[in-house]
C-alpha cells in the first residue's frame, strides 16, 4: 500500500521536476547559460497564474495560460536586460563570461524573488487544480490533478522531443549544443538559436511553475530552493544532457518520496543531496553527460 | 533660444514668498497644536508578510487616532517602522537604530517568537520598553520571571503558546467532543520556538477535554509537500488533526483539500486568521478551524467592529491577529506614559503593570512579578480568551466561545465524522 503510495506520489513531483529541469539543461547545452534565477522565473510564472485566475476572474485555464506567458516574457526580461549584456561586453574579459553569467542571473533571482515578495507577499499562493476530486488507484486516493500533472509534463517534454528532432528550427538548436561554431559556418544566425532556447526555456520553466502552484503551492520564499533543485537535478544528470536530467529528475523525486514516507519527512532532501556530491567525486561528468 | 533661468523674477519671488508664507503657517499651526515633542514608538515588523505589514499599518492607525484626539497629554504619537524581513538579526540592528539613533520612547515588535527572543535582551540592555505583538514562546515571560531587575522591560501582546493550547483544548472540547463525539487526535506541529511550550500543553490538555493523542508530530516549517504526513495521520484514523502552525498554512490546507484527507483539522493555524488566506487557498480553507484573536463582525468587545471596518476601509483588508494586538498595544502604550506623566523607561514598566485596558482583543492586563508569566498577557475569561473562527463559505465565521459564536460548524463532504454525530 505504501509502495504504491509512493510510485504514484513520487511520479507527480518527479515529472515536475523533470519539466523544471529540462529547460534549464537545454539552454546550458546550447547558450552555456546556468540560469541561476530559474527559481525566480517559476515564481513569477506561478504568481501571475494565480493573480489572472483569481483577481482577473481568468478562471483556472486562463490563469495558467497567462502564468506560462509570463514565464516566457521573465525569461526574455532575463535574457535582454540580464544575460545578453553580459555575453555582448567587451569589458569583460571572454574566460570570465561564465562567471559574469552565474553571478548576474544569481543575483537577477534575488532582485524577483524581493520583487514578488514586496508586491503580492511572501505568502505561498495556489492556483487551482485544473481538474478537482480525487481517484482511487488500487485503494490510493490520488487527486486527479496529480495525473493531470504528470500527463501535461510528458505531453511538453513530448512535444519538445518532437520540436527538437523532427523540425529545421528544432534540428539546429541540436546542432548548436554540440558544436556553435559550426552551426555559424553553415550560415546559422547564432542570436536567433539563442531566442529559439529563450522561449523554450521560459515556456517550460512557466508550465513547471504554474503546475507546481496547483499542486504544492508556491511562495517566493522557494524561489532558492526551485533554482537549487533544477541545478542538481541537471548536475547530478549531466550539464547538458536533456534525457540525463529526465533520469536524475526521477532519481531525485523517488528518493525524496521514499525519505519522506519511510524515515521521516523532514530529511527528504538530504539522500539526494548526498548522491550528488557521490556522483561528483566518481563520475563529475553526471550520470549521462558528455563533457 | 534657450530659455533664461531668470525669465520672470517677479513671478520666482512671489512664488518664493508664498512657500514661505505657507511654510510659516503650517509651523505655526503645528506649534500651537503639538507644543511638545512627540513620542515616538518604533515598531518593527516584515512588511512582505501578510501577519508583519497588518502588524505596522494598525499602529500606524491607532497612533493616528490617539493624534487625532489630541495625542498624550498634548504630545503627539510618532511611529517609526522597521522592516526586520523576519530575520532575528534584522530585528536586532532595528531594535538598537530605533534606540540610538531615533530616540523612541518604546517598541512594538514582531510576532514571530526567535525573533522576540533575540530582541529581548536588548531591550534589557538598553532599559527600553518592549511589547511583542505577537510572539507565544513562554521563554519571552520565563526570562522577565527568573530576572525581573533586567527583563522588567519586556511584554507580551498576545498570549503565549500554553495559554493558546489551553484555549484550543478548551474550544475542542465544547465544539468537538460534546456534539460530535470526536475521540481522538494527532497533534501536527511546525518545528519552531512557539510551539515546543505549546505541544507540551496540548499533550497534557487534550486527553483533558477528551481526546486520545494518537500521535505527535513535528515537522520542519520548510516541508512544502505534506502528503506523506497526512498519509501517516490518515493510518492512525484519529477524528481530528490538532494544528500548531504558523509559518506554514496554504500548503498543508490546500493539500489537506485536494487530497481529501477525510479528518477534521482545527488547533492554530496563524495564516488562517489572515483574510487572504481563502484567495490564497483557493477556497482549499473550507472547514478550517483555527483560533485567533479577534475576527471581523465578532464584537469580542465593543471595540472590535469598529476598529475591523475602520481598518478595512482604510487598508482594504481585515486585519491579521497581530493586527488587532498592535492596534491594542499602541493605545497601552499611550495610557501607560500617560499615567507616568513622562517616557521614563522605569516609570513606564511601572504604568504597564498596571494596565486594565479594555482593546479589541478584550481586557488587558499583564501578569505580575511573582506569577509564572510575569508581562505575559493575562488568559481567562473576563480577560483574553480569544477565539475561534471557521473558514465557511469564504467568511471566517466566529464558532467559539459561545457568546460570540456566530454559526455551528459546518465541514466538508470529504470530512468523515464520528458514526454517532452522523446519525443524529
Amino acid at each position: 500500500m505504501v509502495a504504491l503510495q509512493i510510485l504514484i506520489d513520487g511520479f507527480a513531483i518527479s515529472s515536475l521536476y523533470g519539466l523544471g529541469a529540462v529547460g534549464f539543461t537545454l539552454m546550458f547545452g546550447v547558450s552555456g547559460v546556468l540560469n541561476l534565477s530559474h527559481g525566480g522565473i517559476m515564481v513569477v510564472a506561478a504568481v501571475c497564474g494565480w493573480l489572472a485566475a483569481g483577481d482577473l476572474g481568468l478562471g483556472v485555464y486562463g490563469g495558467t495560460l497567462v502564468g506560462v506567458i509570463a514565464g516566457m516574457a521573465c525569461a526574455y526580461a532575463t535574457y535582454f536586460v540580464v544575460v545578453r549584456p553580459i555575453q555582448r561586453s567587451r569589458a569583460i574579459p571572454q574566460e570570465e563570461t561564465e562567471i559574469f553569467l552565474l553571478t548576474g542571473t544569481l543575483l537577477w533571482g534575488i532582485m524577483i524573488q524581493e520583487a514578488v515578495a514586496y508586491l503580492f507577499t511572501d505568502n505561498p499562493v495556489t492556483t487551482r487544480p485544473l481538474i478537482s476530486g480525487v481517484t482511487s488507484i488500487a485503494g490510493v486516493r490520488t487527486p486527479q490533478n496529480e495525473i493531470m500533472i504528470a500527463a501535461l509534463c510528458w505531453l511538453a517534454i513530448g512535444l519538445l522531443w518532437l520540436l527538437v528532432n523532427r523540425t529545421r528550427a528544432g534540428k539546429a538548436l541540436l546542432a548548436a549544443s554540440m558544436n556553435p561554431r559550426g552551426l555559424t559556418l553553415l550560415g546559422f544566425e547564432l542570436s536567433n538559436m539563442y531566442l529559439l532556447v529563450w522561449t523554450i526555456y521560459g515556456v517550460l520553466a512557466g508550465i513547471a511553475g504554474v503546475l507546481l502552484a496547483s499542486f504544492l503551492g508556491v511562495s517566493s520564499a522557494n524561489a532558492g530552493q526551485l533554482t537549487a533543485s533544477a541545478f542538481s537535478i541537471v548536475v547530478l544528470g549531466g550539464l547538458g544532457s536533456v534525457s540525463g536530467s529526465l533520469v536524475a529528475a526521477y532519481l531525485v523525486g523517488y528518493l525524496e518520496t521514499v525519505t519522506a514516507y519511510l524515515i521521516a519527512p523532514t530529511l527528504r532532501p538530504i539522500p539526494a543531496l548526498l548522491l550528488l556530491v557521490l556522483v561528483v567525486y566518481l563520475r563529475p561528468q553526471g550520470l549521462l553527460g558528455r563533457r | 533660444m534657450p530659455i533664461s533661468p531668470v525669465k520672470h523674477p517677479s513671478k520666482r519671488l512671489a512664488r518664493k514668498l508664498l512657500l514661505a508664507g505657507t511654510a510659516a503657517t503650517a509651523l505655526g499651526l503645528a506649534g500651537s497644536a503639538w507644543a511638545a515633542e512627540p513620542i515616538k514608538i518604533g515598531v518593527i515588523g516584515e512588511e512582505s508578510s501578510v501577519a508583519g505589514a497588518s502588524l505596522t499599518k494598525a499602529a500606524q492607525m491607532a497612533a493616528d487616532e490617539i493624534n487625532a484626539h489630541g495625542g498624550v497629554d498634548g504630545r503627539k504619537i510618532e511611529i517609526i517602522t522597521y522592516d526586520d524581513h523576519s530575520s532575528a538579526a534584522d530585528a536586532v540592528r532595528a531594535f538598537q537604530r530605533a534606540v540610538n539613533q531615533d530616540k523612541v520612547s518604546a517598541v512594538l515588535a514582531t510576532y514571530i517568537s526567535e525573533v522576540a527572543l533575540a530582541i529581548e535582551p536588548w531591550s534589557a540592555r538598553l532599559h527600553m520598553p518592549l511589547i511583542t505583538a505577537g510572539a507565544a514562546s513562554t521563554d519571552i515571560p520565563k526570562h522577565v520571571h527568573e530576572d525581573y531587575a533586567h527583563y522588567k522591560y519586556t511584554f507580551m501582546g498576545w498570549l503565549n503558546s500554553a495559554f493558546i493550547a489551553q484555549s484550543i483544548c478548551d474550544a475542542e472540547h465544547d465544539l468537538l467532543v460534546g456534539p460530535y463525539h470526536m475521540k481522538s487526535t494527532v497533534v501536527m506541529s511546525e518545528d519552531a520556538a512557539w510551539t515546543t511550550p505549546l505541544d507540551d500543553q496540548f499533550l497534557k490538555c487534550l486527553p483533558e477535554a477528551g481526546l486520545k493523542v494518537l500521535d505527535h508530530i513535528r515537522f520542519n516549517p520548510d516541508t512544502t509537500d505534506f502528503t506523506p504526513i497526512f498519509n501517516k495521520i490518515e493510518g492512525e484514523h484519529p477524528d481530528v488533526i490538532t494544528t500548531g502552525i504558523s509559518h506554514v498554512g496554504v500548503q498543508p490546507t490546500v493539500q489537506w483539500h485536494d487530497q481529501q484527507v477525510p479528518i477534521a483539522m482545527a488547533g492554530q493555524s496563524s495564516q488562517a486568521t489572515t483574510s487572504t488566506f481563502w484567495k490564497d487557498t483557493n477556497g482549499a480553507a473550507e472547514g478550517v478551524i483555527t483560533a485567533s484573536a479577534a475576527a471581523p463582525g465578532v464584537a469580542t468587545t465593543p471595540k472590535t467592529n469598529p476598529f475591523t471596518e475602520a481598518y478595512m476601509k482604510r487598508f482594504g483588508d481585515t486585519p491579521a491577529y497581530d493586527g488587532y494586538t498592535a492596534y491594542d498595544m499602541i493605545y497601552v502604550l499611550a495610557e501607560a506614559i500617560k499615567h507616568a506623566g513622562s517616557t521614563d523607561p522605569d516609570k513606564m514598566v511601572d504604568a504597564l503593570e498596571k494596565t486594565d485596558y479594555v482593546g479589541t482583543i478584550g481586557r488587558i492586563k499583564f501578569y505580575g512579578k511573582n506569577e509564572q508569566y510575569t508581562h505575559g498577557l493575562e488568559y481567562g475569561k473576563g480577560l483574553v480568551t480569544g477565539i475561534d473562527i471557521q473558514w465557511q463559505s469564504g467568511k471566517q465565521v466566529a464558532v467559539w466561545p459561545a457568546n460570540v459564536a456566530q454559526a455551528k460548524l459546518v465541514f466538508p463532504s470529504f470530512v468523515h465524522l464520528p458514526k454517532e454525530a452522523a446519525n443524529k
